[in-house]
């Protein structure tokens, strides 16, 4: 496809005798919000993980922008433009909120072999990084030390961090796991609003906000594809309701 | 560094007085052990800062800092036993074989974590203890004799002991000062960063391992300057300056002082050299009117007080003694 951002081709990955990845092949286009949905242990964030760089494929190549990033470490692709957020909060918890951010911001200003400034005091770090906190809904929380907020503003810091990259493309790895209804829905205000900017690979177990956001959908059982296409597509297939959402039907009687 | 009146700045303003007025206050009373004590105190509160800028705020245990001691003195030591006497040659000397070898070590240890990490820059400490110890052009075991302090062309004269004293002083607010800096810059929020959470600094775009590395090496290079420091105040280096449990006296200071505070690694010199020097007088002063003679063996033993002491620090300040002053502001 020419317009791709990101192609992966035969992806593979066992662990022992698990086949989390079984060649998986996948072209999201510019602009698209593409979801990815499956059961526990599909291999979901392993998939993320090979994206992003931190694990290693046995086999395939995955694309970005046209060129291989296959091999490249994950700080090389964030650079490139490729930003994830992960499924367990990962945040400098000692920090501010703001200083997190301020840090994503600096990765993407340069080198930072900068011995000798206060880098709390450049607004060039400062006003970005709270541009994004704005878009999140943090604004009001910039000076909290991390390990003080909730649950939810960790996942909204997740997103805000992700952002302050200036990517061209975001993997969400279950951005409302754990999260209650409200900020369920806050959250997918947001995320509809920067799909109107970004392209998005988003996993989540939410399947309402799935079929509210995604423009298509890919459905991993067993490290495998059974399925890809729109939403009205995935909810009339018979294999995935049968492997995915018969079975979660039925668990909710 | 903002002056407001918090029992911590009190606390380093008066620590900072007292260390400024040593060598006074030792002329008035005639007690000359007083600047030799605080000299030592000053040269190894510089080293722990050292330590401090990769163990506090970047989250690197190196269990063979001490190594850097006795790179920076032997430095001194072999160009003054082969005829380099100045201080020009011998401390750039010092400085650079010190950050030479911290590159090394960190390339190779930076690759691990945790235990690995701790292991394996005690080996490198290890390798040149014993490499010392085989030297025996420049006294292997027993040692090197400086007869002669760095010459700095009559600019100071280090064989002075107040102008030594105040030279050491001046460096060592230099390093507090220079980490200070160094800290707040965007590289100090990088190490920090890799200290806190290095797979998302990762994910961030940050290829940390080089900026590690980098503080690894400066961290190295200012401990060797202290090398040479101590090697100049005792005018003698001996494997024994690198002992591994040197590295861990190193470690305590740290620890004791509070981790990832500009103040706390000279804190924590003052508090465990003073204690070294009190603990036995103090037990035999306490002991001697129940136990009479047995109170001078009693005192021998005055680690059994120090432990303890280390151990309710450990457990009950997690931020060291500067987290306890800290603290005291805010409750």
């Amino acid at each position: 496809m020419a317009d791709a951002l990101l192609e992966i081709e035969g992806l593979t990955k066992r662990f022992g005798g698990v086949i989390a990845s079984d060649s998986i092949s996948l072209c999201v286009p510019k602009g698209e919000l593409h979801a990815i949905i499956g059961p526990n242990g599909a291999g979901k964030t392993t998939l993320i993980g090979q994206l992003a760089g931190e694990i290693a494929a046995d086999a395939g190549r995955i694309r970005f922008e046209g060129g291989d990033v296959t091999t490249l470490p994950t700080d090389r692709r964030s650079q490139l433009g490729l930003a994830r957020s992960f499924q367990i909060t990962s945040l400098f918890l000692d920090f501010t909120v703001l200083d997190n951010v301020a840090l994503a911001v600096q990765a993407h200003a340069g080198h930072s072999f900068r011995f000798w400034r206060d880098a709390r005091s450049q607004p060039e770090l400062r006003t970005p990084a709270r541009a994004a906190l704005a878009r999140v809904g943090l604004a009001g929380r910039a000076d909290v030390v991390v390990s003080n907020l909730s649950h939810g503003e960790h996942r909204q810091l997740e997103i805000a961090m992700a952002l302050a990259t200036t990517p061209r493309m975001l993997l969400l790895d279950e951005p409302m796991a754990g999260m209650g209804p409200d900020e369920s829905a806050r959250m997918v205000k947001t995320l509809r609003e920067l799909k109107r900017e970004l392209t998005i690979l988003l996993i989540e177990h939410d399947m309402e906000a799935v079929f509210a956001l995604a423009d298509r959908i890919t459905v991993l059982v067993y490290g495998r594809i059974i399925a890809s296409g729109t939403p009205e597509a995935i909810r009339a297939n018979a294999e995935v309701r049968q492997a995915y959402l018969g079975e979660q039907e039925q668990r909710h009687g | 560094m903002i002056a407001s009146l918090t029992p911590r700045n009190v606390v380093v303003a008066v620590l900072l007085l007292l260390l400024a007025t040593v060598p006074i206050y030792a002329a008035v009373t005639a007690n000359a052990f007083l600047v030799t004590l605080f000299t030592r105190v000053i040269i190894l509160g510089m080293a722990a800062c050292s330590l401090n800028l990769i163990l506090g705020y970047g989250g690197m245990v190196s269990f063979g800092h001490a190594v850097y001691l006795g790179i920076g003195g032997y430095a001194v030591g072999i160009l003054a036993q082969e005829g380099v006497t100045s201080g020009f040659a011998q401390w750039p000397v010092a400085l650079f074989v010190s950050a030479l070898f911290a590159l090394l070590v960190g390339a190779l240890s930076l690759r691990t974590r945790g235990v690995y990490f701790i292991m394996i820059t005690l080996a490198f400490a290890q390798l040149v203890y014993y490499f010392g110890v085989g030297l025996d052009r420049y006294g292997a075991d027993d040692g090197l004799t400086i007869r002669r302090r760095s010459q700095f062309a009559g600019l100071i004269n280090l064989s002075d002991r107040t102008q030594f004293y105040y030279l050491c002083l001046v460096l060592l607010l230099a390093t507090i000062y220079l980490i200070w800096r160094l800290v707040n810059s965007r590289f100090g929020m990088v190490i920090q960063g890799a200290r806190s959470n290095d797979r998302r600094m990762r994910a961030i775009g940050f290829p940390t391992f080089r900026y590690r590395l980098t503080a690894f090496v400066m961290a190295g290079a200012i401990c060797g300057l202290a090398g040479a420091l101590l090697a100049n105040h005792t005018g003698f280096i001996s494997p024994a300056t690198m002992h591994w449990t040197r590295s861990g006296d190193l470690i305590v200071m740290v620890v004791l002082g509070g981790m990832a505070s500009s103040f706390g690694p000279l804190i924590g010199a003052v508090a465990l050299l003073s204690l070294e020097e009190a603990l036995p007088i103090l037990i035999r002063a306490m002991a001697f009117p129940v136990f009479g003679d047995a109170a001078v063996r009693m005192a021998e033993y005055w680690q059994i007080v120090l432990g303890p002491l280390f151990l309710l620090v450990v457990l009950f300040a997690r931020g060291g003694i500067d987290g306890l002053l800290a603290g005291a502001r805010r409750g």
